[in-house]
């Protein structure tokens, strides 16, 4: 029977399935851990008195909690202090490799994973930690789990689960100028909705997705969570795989023939059936902004703010624009912006420090905007330095920090003060997201820096236009990157 | 895990949609290394000022209504996967999260917990809160065994759907975690038989 990608990868990793249920003990290849969702894991396994079932498959760094200032001295928060160094502690008693803050590798989870080869296709990854879903860039089962999942696989490398249903997601034809992988997938959101992909595992297919770079497939499968759905993934393919050769927990040698040649095997069948399906035009996507409090609340960012909501909606709807300053059929332009924000698991990488860098060179922030970048691990940090990436943003204005999961999530002291408008290149745009009352628009890189050089929200097609005839978006491949490590 | 048979009690209704889990527990709060004392800081920033005084409209600030069951907006629960939303709600004194529809990370943390998210159609949803909001003394009746929503002053019971095992484990006040130590013979055996290993 013809198979989809979900359907071989999930085959592959079940133990057993339970007789009568719709449930199978699932094995995990890869397990990722942070500071913030562990420690309670830990003590339950230490209380039950279970050791680590696969101690070799767990990787753990330090992201969420941390400052992007000073990283070099000790942690001045008590608390944040205490939880990275609960990290510090769990990983030595159980001997478990960390990269924690100062190692070479240290990085957002989901970017430090990929970027040393520990990601790879077929396999199934896990964190606790939503976005997870980044590494099904690779063909690859990833998702976030809960506390209680992370002692589960800690204890047994497995989770009893429910294969969840297939969805896939069709985007085909060139994009415009302009439109980043970022785009692409606001835009998929916009049209799902926020709930949109509940109950699903999406495979993101057509040539659009073919067209981008691992950095850009990463943004899209990031963001899967964001409709509501279990994971993402792309085929793994010769982009794939050039990426991932010579990273250092890439197979080597002959396993690496052998692996090409078990990686070459993962795509969906042509004849396979999906429980959904949804096509777009690539030619219909424009640059977009989020303009609410859920991150399907996007658009065009030339467009009006929508006003056809149904009935039963638009109470939230309502409340929603209100907690934004906003009015239904306002449009975006011209709003003035007191924040930009570049980072996050979502937009972290060198391709999007570059891509702000080749924007921003020669030009000066507006000075009534606070610009910050921070990079996803201590390689980009390392990779940007090294091609002066640092320099540019320096004289742009722009603040190139150390780093860490930041004012994404605002647990550390990188917050938007309430009230405040913040561009930003994350992936949540919720209520007090980036700190209490702050309000976050979600756009892309690109976007992000021309709002910070301009000090409001413009209609960049029309500056790309204007500006330079020179293709900006980053949805075609890359010049071949310079290898990262 | 505490066990879950039968629950009866007046409930809070919050009619808002996509509550995600920032909102139930916002990640400034997520500092801590245990799971206790969540509850405090439950819809934080919708139920306390900057100050921390509580805000005199919001739904659990207003004396009105009370219990053990919260009656929320649908896709209740989504974005983060922090399991510390389920834990904030069941600490402050929650038992059932009723929804039309749920994030399914936080589905699944919920039930790791104890706290049985029950998911009814958008139409008993509304009529519910519809009652609850007209009457807040209303006393639901959730029968996990039976697998129904009693609603006094409704002719009909309303049935909810669960997944065998998970409604066993809740009865039982099982976790998956024993279930799972228990296959080790068969994932070693997994493993060993696996065509392709990382």
């Amino acid at each position: 029977m013809a198979k989809t990608l979900l359907d071989k990868i999930w085959a592959a990793h079940v133990v057993k399935s339970i007789p009568g249920g719709g449930l199978d003990v699932f094995y995990i290849d890869r397990h990722l851990i942070h500071e913030v969702t562990s420690p309670q894991a830990f003590d339950e396994i230490e209380h039950r008195g279970l050791p680590l079932f696969r101690k070799e498959q767990i990787v753990a760094t330090a992201d969420h909690n941390v400052p992007t200032k000073n990283q070099h001295l000790p942690i001045e928060e008590p608390l944040s202090r205490f939880q990275v160094d609960k990290l510090t502690e769990n990983c030595a008693k159980h001997n478990i490799e960390l990269y924690g803050l100062g190692h070479e590798n240290q990085g957002i989870v989901h970017v430090m994973g990929p970027e040393l080869g520990l990601t790879q296709p077929g396999m199934t990854i896990v964190c606790g930690d939503s976005h997870t879903s980044t590494h099904g860039a690779f063909g690859a089962i990833a998702f976030g789990i809960g506390t209680s999942q992370v002692a589960q696989v800690m204890a047994s490398q497995t989770l009893l689960l429910s294969k969840p249903k297939s969805m896939r997601i069709t985007v085909e034809g060139e994009v415009k100028n302009g439109v980043t992988a970022k785009d692409i997938i606001l835009y998929v959101i916009s049209k799902l909705g926020t709930g949109g992909a509940t109950g699903y595992f999406v495979e993101y297919a057509g040539s659009a997705f073919r067209a981008l770079s691992m950095e850009g497939r990463m943004t899209v499968c990031n963001m899967s969570i964001e409709m509501g759905a279990r994971g993402g993934m792309i085929a793994p393919d010769q982009t794939t795989f050039e990426y991932l050769k010579g990273r250092p927990f890439a197979p080597q040698g002959e396993r690496w023939e052998q692996a090409v040649d078990y990686w070459s095997t993962l795509y969906t069948d042509e004849d396979a059936t999906f429980d959904k399906e949804f096509f777009f035009d690539a030619q219909d996507i424009a640059p977009m902004i989020t303009f609410g409090t859920n991150p399907g609340m996007g658009m065009a960012i030339n467009e009006v703010i929508p006003t056809d909501v149904p009935a039963s909606e638009v109470a939230s709807y309502n409340k929603s624009l209100n907690y934004m300053g906003f009015q239904p059929g306002e449009s975006l332009l011209g709003k003035e912006i007191q924040y930009v924000f570049i980072g996050s698991c979502t937009n972290s990488r060198i391709e999007d420090l570059r891509q702000v860098a080749k924007f921003v060179q020669g030009k000066r922030k507006a000075p009534h905007v606070e610009a910050i970048i921070v990079p996803g691990s201590k390689h980009v940090e390392k990779q940007a330095i090294e091609e002066g990436i640092d320099k540019v943003l320096a004289e742009a204005g722009f603040e190139l920090r150390e780093p860490g999961c930041s004012a994404c999530l605002a647990m550390n002291e990188d917050k938007i003060p309430a009230g405040a408008y913040c561009v930003s290149t994350s992936n949540r745009n919720f209520e007090g997201r980036q700190g209490p009352g702050s309000r976050t628009l979600l756009a892309s890189p690109l976007v992000a820096a021309i709002t910070a050089v301009e000090g409001k929200i413009v209609d960049i097609t029309q500056y790309l236009n204007e500006s330079s005839g020179s293709r900006l978006g980053m949805t075609k491949q890359y010049e071949e990157a310079e290898q990262l490590l | 895990m505490e066990k879950f048979e039968v629950l009866q009690s007046t409930a809070v209704p919050l009619p808002i949609e996509n509550i995600d889990t920032d909102q139930i527990i916002p990640a400034r709060f997520l500092k801590a290394t245990s799971r206790e004392g969540f509850g405090e800081n439950l819809f934080r920033d919708w139920r306390f000022d900057n100050a921390g005084q509580p805000k005199a409209d919001f739904v659990m600030n207003t004396g009105r209504y009370s219990g053990q069951i919260l009656v929320a907006g649908k896709n209740f629960g989504c974005g983060s996967s922090r399991e510390h939303a389920a834990w904030a709600i069941y600490d402050a004194g929650f038992k059932v999260v009723i929804s039309s529809f749920f994030a399914d990370i936080f589905k699944g943390n919920a039930l790791n917990n104890g706290l049985l998210p029950l998911q009814v159609s958008d139409e008993v949803l509304a009529r519910l809160l519809g009652q609850i909001e007209e009457d807040p003394q209303t006393t639901l009746v959730v029968d996990l065994v039976k697998q129904e929503l009693q609603v006094p002053a409704w002719e009909e019971k309303i049935p909810f759907e669960i997944d065998a095992y998970k409604k066993e484990c809740l009865i039982n006040g099982y976790d998956d975690i024993d279930y799972l130590v228990n296959q080790k013979d068969a994932i070693e055996q997994y493993e060993k038989s696996r065509p392709w290993a990382y």
